[in-house]
């Protein structure tokens, strides 16, 4: 039996109000998190890990609802490109989560659950969270902060917004704005959450049901995004699910769809349908020139004015979520920045989702660059 | 007049490690697996950076602690901002260039300086097997056949000095090969293997 890796939960709760971008402040936020590995005497040892959209804090411990390995559990441990015997590593729920930091599901002032009366979040405000969880654990400057996909987003928004606190910017999957189409496919998943009739206007909370359909299908519909054509072919084809011939009704005949509304049922019972609204808003919000542009001259390379990090952005071939030509928006503007970055376009069948699985040639650039 | 190994690099290369200002800010162009900017960060003192079309020389090159973007040269080096480095090299690839004339000028946008490095397509060698064996050549220095090679614009010392002159390219310095051995100017177009530039504006 393979040995757990050891791993710290704690919950830090923000002595400060938490400024937010729409100008509204959140108090009394609590942050979830974990660590693994030793933090060195000088605190220079620690990465950051950002997660994605649906991920959480136990990147590299089971997860405690499933039961599941850590989400990138093959790449942080003992001896991994992100190794624990040598770094302290720290990843943290996002707030607007469910998975213990501050999100729609934690009482509000009144004490209710916030619900739909949670303040509208950006991805800079959940950089400003962990950027004070840092400050508490006594962390100035990262030895490197970490993400794929909404995580690589967050690493690139601490990167243009608090340059001095990281040495190594690693962003994988992601882009610096969420384009038209990115913003499309969220919409259909938030409607189709706020569609289902268990879905209350968010206050579904002491309700005994939530609207595990609407999220179910906004997982399907997201799902798909994360996967290539080639691949779904490559696993499903045009092969049926436990039966001969096609039903002539409309039972899942397909093993794709079989597998698809497994991934939606799945999901519901790990995940906050309102979380899941506020954070692809968030994602929507976000764009780094906009952000960092004087009015109406937006300009990327400004968001990178003041970087002092080295930075390494990787893209598959296959994502066309976040395709090559996004990564390289950020390459362009990083050296027009003067900034020292590298890039690499990995070859792997998967999609958006490689940065999740096997991919020899992503656990060589991390531990490389990651020194 | 058999030049040291210069920090184990390949003599274009050594060249052009040797001839950089200290401390300046150079861009590799067709940086392979890093090199000649390892050796221009550690001995010059560089802030080296490459372009490399191959992923896994890429690759090779972060998990050296170097800074490589995978780019195609005809088409990324539009990326790069003016006068952005003190040095823009090109060793050995501008006879692979669609257009190695725009290359060329792009090269001079980007550095304020340009190092070039290529096979002179005139050498006594090419010559010969052209004229006694009427076929293109394969030789120790291009050993790839011309249906396989990735030379597709064969250029010799006397067409790369005329392109100059008509682009008004000033050359600052040059240097002549043939293998290991350094030669003097005289005959270069006859005698060189490859040829090193030094070329600003």
């Amino acid at each position: 039996m393979a040995t757990l890796l050891a791993s710290t939960s704690q919950s830090l709760l923000l002595p400060q109000p938490l400024a937010l971008d729409s100008g509204q402040a959140l108090d009394g936020v609590t942050i979830a998190y974990e660590t693994y590995g030793e933090l060195a005497g000088d605190k220079a040892n620690a990465i950051l890990v950002f997660h994605a959209l649906t991920g959480d804090q136990h990147v590299a411990s089971p997860h405690p609802i499933t039961g599941k390995p850590g989400w990138w559990d093959r790449m942080v441990g003992p001896g991994k490109p992100i190794d624990t015997d040598r770094f302290h590593v720290i990843c943290a729920n996002v707030i607007g989560g469910c998975m213990g930091s501050t999100g729609p599901a934690s009482p509000g002032p009144d004490g209710k659950p916030w619900g739909m009366r949670f303040p509208v979040i950006t991805l800079r405000d959940m950089v400003r969270a962990q950027v004070a969880l840092l400050d508490a654990l006594g962390i100035a400057r990262l030895h490197a902060v970490v993400g794929g996909s909404m995580g690589g987003m967050l690493a690139l928004s601490l990167a243009a917004n608090f340059p001095e606190r990281a040495a190594r910017v690693l962003a994988i999957a992601t882009s610096w704005r969420h384009s038209a189409q990115n913003i499309a496919f969220h919409e259909v998943g938030r409607q189709a959450i706020m569609a289902d009739p268990n879905w209350r206007e968010g206050d579904y909370y002491g309700a005994g049901k939530g609207p595990d359909k609407g999220l179910a299908v906004a997982r399907m519909a997201a799902h798909i995004t994360y996967l290539s054509e080639a691949g779904l072919t490559d696993k499903f084809g045009r092969r049926l699910q436990d039966r001969e011939a096609k039903s002539f009704g409309f039972d899942a005949d397909f093993q794709v769809e079989s597998y698809l509304r497994h991934q939606g049922i799945a999901f519901t019972d790990r995940f906050d349908a309102n979380s899941y609204l506020y954070i692809t808003r968030a994602m929507d919000y976000f764009d780094l020139a906009e952000e960092h542009g004087a009015k109406g001259k937006a300009s990327l390379a400004d968001a990178f004015a003041g970087a002092t990090a080295r930075f390494c952005l990787v893209s598959f071939d296959t994502d066309w979520l976040y395709p090559t030509a996004e990564a390289r928006a950020v390459v362009h503007a990083l050296n027009a920045a003067a900034a020292p970055v590298s890039f690499v376009e990995l070859s792997a069948p998967h999609g958006h989702d490689s940065f999740l699985l096997e991919v020899p040639a992503l656990d060589r650039v991390v531990s490389g660059f990651l020194g | 007049m058999t030049r040291p190994t210069t920090f184990g690099l390949r003599p274009d290369l050594a060249v052009i490690a040797t001839h950089v200002k200290f401390g300046s800010r150079v861009l590799d162009i067709g940086c392979g697996e890093g090199e000649l900017m390892e050796a221009l960060q550690s001995q010059m003192g560089c802030d080296a950076r490459g372009m490399e079309i191959d992923p896994e020389a890429v690759e090779k090159c972060v998990a050296r602690g170097l800074s490589a973007v995978q780019g195609d040269a005809n088409r990324d080096l539009a990326d790069y901002p003016d006068h952005a480095f003190d040095y823009a090299v090109l060793s050995q690839t501008l006879q692979t260039a669609e257009r190695p004339d725009l290359m060329l000028d792009e090269l001079l946008r980007i550095g304020r300086k340009a190092f070039v490095s290529f096979p002179n397509f005139a050498h006594w060698r090419m010559r010969a097997s052209l004229m006694w064996n009427g076929r293109m050549p394969v030789t120790r220095h291009l050993p790839v056949s011309w249906y396989e090679t990735q030379n597709i614009h064969h250029v010799t010392v006397t067409d790369f000095v005329r392109l100059l002159a008509d682009k008004g390219v000033r050359v600052e310095q040059s240097w002549f090969f043939s293998g290991e051995r350094e030669l003097g100017a005289t005959g270069a177009n006859w005698r060189a293997e490859y040829a090193v530039y030094l070329l600003s504006r």
